[in-house]
């Protein structure tokens, strides 16, 4: 009964990886806008926009992290 | 339990996603003392062998006219060269060696990782947050080195009002220290995860009917997968130097 | 393969868990292996790899900047030729036209030259001609004279007469002037 739960718990957190992925398209989406307003900016700021992807994965693979223990670790 | 899981799964379909991540001996024995060689120790040495032929034989004939091997070295090189001197300022040249050195790991080790049959050494915490571990070191070392008790002041947020500070500078503190965390997980936990990925759609082609769509869904994910080897290499590498550039410029 | 993965779990005691991320027991042999990879891809990078490719890149620069200066140089140097190449053009035309003007100035005295040579030899053989002319002139009167004081001396004898020679020289000179 307590592993089924732990199943539903990691089910749950999964959503965060959802969630992660939102955040990393929201963050991709904007750099694309901004980059086709002012192409010549753009080539600056492609550091600027993988720490930002890397920021906003970073909390959706904890998701998936969590989703992890609760599989086999619990 | 996940003895539990794997027996409620029994006859069928059979989901091992993670053991491509055990270590094991290579010479025989159950028993992983501190200098038993494993399957870690294996791949570590091939990457070594890797980079060492790319960086040192590839570039054994020192051309003016680069071949096309000693291209990707001078490309290696110049890439991070770039990424040190432009995020991390002029002065951090000197700590180049280390992140090429940390650059050149990360990137063979994911990508020895995608061969089939291989052992990925970059998705176990272990290694990840011993990297992570050492930058957040360095970068504290450093900081205090350089600029003594000023290099507080990369908490004590002068830009805020004087109210906010305090709070601003406990944010900023635990932030400071869930740095080596975040940093060591987001590797380990991205190249995990597209191994897991990819095996647990391997467990689906067992079934006939769903495997074509399985095998297309392995090759896709194999292809995100190369890409996030590299990015993930670039995103620990590019991370390294703002850490660095706070450490060497602490000021807001 | 179900079995087997669970003998091996087992074997490596009971703190392990589903993830093998997760099994502490062997953080210590990798954290060992993973110390002496980094610190040998360090050296061998830091003490070989890293600066021989920086002389490459630098020699390289080095090479290029070079190459654009000596090109530079041969441009420079094929502009000065072509700066030479018109200073001789413009020289030589100018030298031509002194040379035809020089000419051109010579002919002219000569042609001056041999002009009043001319008018002084034609002048001279003019006055010659007219000395001689008014010398036969004055010879053949004075020869008409003499023939003249003969006839008539000749006429006045056969007549009978005897002719006083002064008398008839002025008749006659009184004559031929008239």
């Amino acid at each position: 009964m307590e592993g089924q739960l732990a199943h539903i718990g990691a089910g749950l957190a999964a959503i965060g990886s959802g969630a992660a992925a939102i955040g990393v398209g929201n963050v991709a989406g904007n750099y694309l806008a901004g980059a086709l307003r002012n192409p010549s900016a753009a080539a600056s700021q492609t550091a600027t926009l993988f720490i930002g992807i890397a920021f906003a994965e970073a909390l959706g693979i904890f998701s998936f992290l969590v989703a992890l223990l609760l599989m086999f670790a619990v | 339990m996940a003895t539990e899981a794997h027996g409620a799964e029994g006859g069928g379909l059979v989901f091992h996603p993670m053991d491509q991540f055990i270590v094991k001996p290579l010479f025989g024995g159950d028993a992983i003392g501190l200098f038993t060689i494993t399957n870690v120790t294996l791949w570590m040495g091939i990457a070594i062998v890797a980079i060492v032929a790319l960086m040192v034989l590839g570039t054994a004939r020192r051309a003016t006219i680069p071949n096309r091997t000693q291209s990707v070295a001078e490309l290696a090189y110049v890439f991070v060269y770039k990424m040190v001197e432009d995020v991390a300022g002029k002065d951090a040249v000197g700590f180049f060696p280390y992140v090429m050195t940390l650059f050149m790991f990360i990137v063979f080790a994911n990508f020895l990782g995608l061969l089939p049959m291989s052992f990925t050494t970059t998705s176990h915490f272990a290694v990840t947050v011993v990297l992570a571990m050492l930058v957040f070191l360095t970068v504290t070392i450093v900081g205090f080195a350089k600029n003594g008790a000023k290099f507080l002041g990369l908490f004590w947020v002068k830009s805020a009002p004087l109210p906010l500070r305090p709070v601003l500078a406990i944010i900023e503190l635990i932030s400071y220290f869930v740095r080596p965390v975040s940093h060591s997980i987001r590797l380990a936990g991205n190249v995990m995860a597209g191994h897991a990925v990819i095996k647990v759609f391997a467990g689906f082609a067992a079934i006939a009917t769903i495997s074509p769509v399985s095998v297309l869904a392995i090759t896709a994910m194999y292809g995100l997968e190369v890409l996030v080897a590299f990015i993930q290499a670039y995103v620990f590498t590019i991370l390294t130097c703002v850490y660095l550039k706070d450490a060497l410029h602490p000021s807001h | 393969m179900a079995t087997e993965t669970h003998a091996a779990d087992a074997a490596q005691g009971a703190s392990a868990p589903g993830m093998p991320q997760l099994d502490f027991s062997n953080w210590g042999n990798q954290i060992f292996w993973l110390m002496i990879t980094l610190i040998v891809i360090y050296f061998v990078l830091s003490r070989i790899a890293l600066p021989r490719i920086a002389a490459v890149l630098a020699e390289r620069q080095g090479t290029i900047s070079n190459d654009i200066a000596t090109a530079e140089e041969l441009k420079a140097k094929a502009v000065d030729a072509e700066a030479a190449y018109n200073q001789a053009l413009a020289d030589a035309r100018i030298e031509a036209q002194r040379i035809i003007a020089e000419a051109k100035a010579e002919i002219k005295a000569d042609l001056a030259q041999a002009t009043a040579d001319a008018d002084a030899q034609i002048a001279v053989k003019a006055a010659e001609g007219e000395k001689k002319i008014a010398e036969i002139r004055a010879g053949a009167l004075e020869a008409v004279q003499a023939v003249a004081a003969d006839t008539a001396a000749e006429i006045v004898a056969a007549m009978g007469g005897k002719a006083d020679e002064k008398a008839i020289g002025s008749a006659v000179a009184d004559r031929m002037k008239g």
